[in-house]
């Protein structure tokens, strides 16, 4: 039995497994290679941003390159992990949904109770010591 | 192409999920819900490197250590190791063997690369006295840098014993379903890595 027909029997025998409707999404060759390209675009802009100094404002830099990763995050989700709204019947996505809450509540609440807190106990100078009320 | 074909030209054994049930759906939400927890951890280091980021402590600040040429060629070799690990999951839905080794071969090799640049890095960063100890912010870039680099080095040893098992083994049902989950978990680690060039690297140079 030659190799070719060897994976013919193959294919065959798992033919029903492919073609399972909430079987893991299989990526293309294209899907692949699409994902891939953006990644790379996604990733030079900022480090050409950073590098080169490209940009008079800071602000603007930094705004510029959390943008570009907030997209490459998505195109890494659509072209890597394949990530769709019917994936294992919709449970993905709503675990997907619930982390990111999650994740939302964890940066920005720490971040802001952080700021605030630093802000407040920062240690009282003599010349405010005196102007105090 | 019916079940009952396939049961009179094929042995019984490879015949375990020719049934409604499939046992890769299970499999693979566990996988993806494991995944989002590890999420956590690594949000939690996030916020933690955002709110003593700045603390230096007197020492070495980012603009000072870090350097983004090398930052970027270990970005390149875990992009490249996740389009890799593609071609080796599209191999595995041909089913030609030898392809997915070497795919996944070459993806266990730039992952390597990886690990060794980071190790290079944090070893030139305590040899020029920036250890983790030196401050808070040195603390929380080792933590979340570290953590995220242990990720890829058990990602690596995984790789190597599922190459191990489809040698011998083969690409059977038991061997794909592992291999699909590594393939989430690994590009996974290369979502976090996104996250760690942006806020760490490129926004610390920024400061």
């Amino acid at each position: 039995m030659s190799t070719a027909d060897t994976e013919h029997a193959y294919d065959q025998r798992h033919v029903h497994s492919h073609h399972h409707p909430e079987g893991e999404a299989h990526g293309t060759f294209k899907g692949y290679m699409t994902g891939f390209i953006l990644s790379v675009i996604l990733t030079a802009i900022p480090f050409w941003l950073v590098m080169g100094d490209v940009l008079p404002s800071k602000q603007a830099t930094v705004f510029i390159i959390m943008g570009f990763a907030v997209v490459q995050i998505l195109v890494h989700m659509i072209y890597f992990l394949h990530m769709n709204t019917s994936s294992e019947g919709g449970w993905n996505m709503l675990a997907l949904i619930f982390t990111l809450v999650l994740v939302v509540i964890t940066l920005a609440g720490s971040l802001w109770v952080m700021f605030n807190m630093n802000d407040n106990m920062m240690p009282v100078s003599a010349h405010e010591m005196r102007n105090a009320p | 192409m019916s079940a009952h074909a396939a049961e009179t030209t094929f042995p019984p054994d490879s015949f375990y999920d020719t049934g409604e049930h499939h046992p890769q759906n299970g499999t693979m939400l566990g996988f993806w819900l494991y995944l989002m927890s590890d999420c956590l951890i690594f949000a939690v280091l996030f916020a933690m490197y955002g709110v003593v980021g700045a603390n230096y402590a007197a020492g070495p600040g980012p603009k000072d250590l870090f350097d983004l040429g090398l930052v970027a060629v270990n970005t390149s070799m875990l992009l490249l190791s996740s389009i890799t690990y593609g071609f080796a999951m599209l191999e595995m839905a041909r089913g030609r063997q030898n392809a997915v080794l070497g795919w996944l071969a070459i993806t266990g090799l730039f992952g390597l690369a990886f690990v060794g640049l980071e190790l290079y890095e944090f070893n030139h960063f305590i040899h020029e006295g920036a250890g983790p100890q030196r401050s808070a912010f040195l603390s929380a870039f080792f933590a979340l840098v570290g953590t995220h680099g242990l990720h890829v080095s058990f990602g690596i040893v995984w790789l190597a014993v599922l190459m191990v098992q489809v040698r011998k083994m083969g690409l059977t049902e038991p061997n794909r379903r592992r291999l699909a989950c590594l393939s989430l978990f690994w590009h996974f680690l290369d979502v976090v890595w996104i996250g760690v060039f942006t806020f760490v690297y490129l926004m610390g140079v920024l400061r």
